[in-house]
């Protein structure tokens, strides 16, 4: 490159702007080449406020701590209980949350029962409907109920353990969704009701309510037709949540599911993704103070999700009020999504481990989210679920070594009180007080 | 005749005993007494019975309904045979909104008119209303029948795969990727079928069918302002 024009005068060193980024500019190219919005999987890519920036302070002179190995620290959480005549009791805190059958293969729902069951966890179903395989390997499986009621029959939600109406998802607070027809296979047309190779819209309003005040007959039909014996969730996104959990409790929900924007979707348009949605640290707060405001805080359970990776993210959920979390996109990278082992072919496919989000083509090198018969034999449904009990165990036991370096016998004890912001953004969202002081913005009674 | 009294059993009574009829029950034929507009009123239900319902209903009667014969003696509430997977729901009076949203299949018969979204999403039900239909009818319906004797409302169809409509009067407006489709025998012969089995009197040449032109199947830019 040259550094002097013809007269020895130094050019300025090339400088990439700001505002139109080379990852911008690329947006802009494919765009202009293509005429459509980029589709994709995950969720939110850019960098949030999150459980990052919270820590525990662990136990001190007031503070007594357990003995790791001898002194108990319970993990088992009850969902349901407050109008269900049969809750649901789990080992653990942290269940699967909602895939759909489609977006993942047979094989890959399977393994996700497989290690739920194994670890004392319940796992979901999604846009797709209930198959015999997810059911027959899930010991506790929740139904969801969604907008486009694809594969909705009245026999699978009675052999539901939950059935989970799903609102919005974090990914997509207010959107639909549109399963490629590359991913149409002649099993996922059927239980869809649609020709094979098709575009599949899902609707992102339920056809016969709208409003909260339907919801609550919906929720009395559903408990009429199950005879009043399963819980039904409530499934929201993180956008207004102390409002949106106060009106589903309104509506009888037994447990609320909060999907912060780093939730997974399985294909949408990657603007929604990231620029609708508030981060899961934001929203779990303003949700417990509703929970609180109606004397409903651990009657009615609240299950927060979306970008929950280790033991820590549970303890630090489980503080702030939550009475259990869901993973997704976790529970996908511990069955093998993204592995390096599979470099190659992503580079093939234009990506690299750990980048990959193109799940709605289904060409993934990991046989998981894709409907392709080869590439779905790559992926082993029993060590997958060996892969996912162990993940799952790990995190458990790392959420209790936090809770007993805190004084907890149980994870529901944890509470705001053990933990410090390292932001002030976090200490606002999450209304602890900033490292090293006793303050966060907008502290009753500190006037600012 | 097996007659109970809403009022007196509550909702979950009337809805358990309806619940507990196997599929060789010798109570075949069920009423129930004032209604009064409640929900979910023999909603779930799956054995081959008969239910007469006296008085209008409110949101869900009859919803995700198998086998089970229901007759609603007055005007239907919202979403009523939702998601319904066989046997057969008949309104005397008029049906309101998301009737029959995202039902599979049986049949639904309305002798009144039908209000907006009527077979939302439809997955395979066959539904036959002997007055008029509301706007957004068939929203994405996916399968199976909507056959309407008086006129249909606004955006007939829209988004619609692979359902077929059949209106006899004017149809305001269709929806997007909705198209009027040519009468063939095989079709004449359908309408035929379904008029029969929900005892309307109709002749099938005088109706027109409508169905997807299949242009939104497959996402195309220069489609995006129809999605």
């Amino acid at each position: 490159m040259k550094t002097h024009d013809a007269k020895g005068i130094p050019h300025t060193s090339p400088r990439q702007s700001a505002t139109f980024t080379q990852d911008i500019n690329s947006d802009i190219r494919r765009a202009a080449a293509t005429g459509i919005y980029d589709i994709r999987g995950g969720g939110a890519k850019r960098k949030v406020p999150s459980f990052d920036d919270l820590l525990f302070m662990g136990a001190s002179i007031s503070r007594y701590p357990l003995e790791g190995y001898r002194e108990k620290c319970e993990t088992s959480v009850t969902i349901g209980g407050l109008h269900a005549s049969n809750p649901i009791e789990l080992d653990i805190p942290v269940t699967i949350a909602g895939m759909s059958f489609g977006a993942l293969s047979g094989p890959a729902k399977e393994a996700l029962g497989r290690g739920a069951s194994m670890a004392g966890t319940s796992t979901t179903t999604g846009d797709g409907g209930m198959t015999p395989e997810e059911r027959g390997h899930s010991d506790k499986l929740v139904y969801q109920y969604l907008p486009s009621r694809y594969g909705m029959n009245p026999n699978d939600l009675r052999k539901a353990d939950a059935i989970e109406i799903v609102v919005g998802q974090g990914a997509k607070p207010g959107g639909g969704g549109m399963l490629l027809g590359q991913k149409i296979s002649d099993r996922v047309a059927h239980m869809r009701n649609l020709p094979k190779g098709i575009d599949q819209r899902s609707a992102c309003r339920h056809p016969d309510w709208t409003g909260p005040d339907d919801l609550e007959i919906k929720v009395l039909e559903l408990r009429e037709i199950t005879g009043w014996k399963v819980p039904i969730y409530v499934k929201v996104a993180g956008a207004r949540p102390y409002y949106d959990v106060t009106l589903a409790v309104k509506a009888g929900a037994d447990a609320i599911v909060l999907d912060g924007m780093q939730g997974g979707t399985a294909a949408t348009q990657d603007v929604f993704i990231e620029h609708v949605g508030q981060p899961t640290l934001a929203i779990i707060r303003p949700a417990v103070q509703a929970l609180q405001d109606l004397g409903m805080h651990r009657k009615v359970q609240l299950i927060l999700s979306g970008g929950i990776r280790s033991g820590a993210d549970v303890a630090k959920a489980m503080a702030l009020g939550a009475d259990a979390v869901a993973i997704g996109t976790a529970a996908l990278i511990a069955l093998g999504d993204n592995d390096p082992k599979y470099e190659a072919e992503y580079n093939a496919l234009g990506t690299t481990a750990g980048a990959y989000d193109d799940w709605h083509e289904g060409q993934d090198p990991a046989g998981i989210t894709t409907q392709d018969p080869e590439l779905m034999k790559r992926f082993d449904p029993i060590e997958g679920g060996r892969r996912l009990r162990n993940y799952l165990k790990v995190m458990t036991l790392e959420a209790q070594t936090i809770a007993r370096a805190c004084g907890k016998n149980h994870l529901h004890n944890l509470e705001p009180e053990d933990l410090v912001a390292l932001t002030m953004e976090a200490a606002a969202m999450a209304k602890v007080p900033l490292c090293g002081t006793d303050w966060y913005p907008g502290k009753p009674g500190t006037g600012y | 005749m097996q007659t109970v009294d809403l009022q007196e059993m509550g909702l979950r009574g009337v809805n358990a005993a309806l619940h507990a009829q196997a599929d060789d029950t010798n109570q075949t034929a069920w009423t129930i007494e004032n209604a009064k507009g409640a929900h979910a009123i023999a909603c779930g239900l799956d054995a081959p019975i008969e239910v007469t319902v006296k008085g209008s209903t409110g949101y869900y009667c009859g919803g995700m309904n198998q086998q089970a014969t229901i007759k609603i003696d007055g005007s239907a509430g919202p979403g009523t045979g939702e998601n319904m997977m066989s046997g057969k729901i008949v309104i005397e009076g008029d049906a309101s909104q998301y009737l029959g949203a995202t039902a599979h299949g049986g049949m639904i018969v309305v002798k009144g008119n039908a209000s907006s979204r009527c077979g939302i999403s439809m997955k395979g039900v066959n539904i036959v209303v002997q007055g008029n239909i509301g706007h957004m009818s068939a929203f994405m319906g996916q399968s199976g029948n909507l056959v309407v004797c008086g006129d249909a409302g606004d955006a007939l169809g829209d988004s619609c795969y692979e359902a077929r409509f059949f209106v006899r009067g004017s149809v305001k407006s269709l929806g997007a990727d909705c198209e009027k489709k040519e009468m063939r025998s095989e079709h004449l012969t359908l309408l035929q079928g379904l008029l029969d089995e929900a005892g309307i009197d109709a002749d099938p040449k005088d109706f027109t069918r409508y169905g997807s032109a299949r242009n939104l199947y497959n996402f195309d830019v220069d489609n995006a302002a129809a999605y």
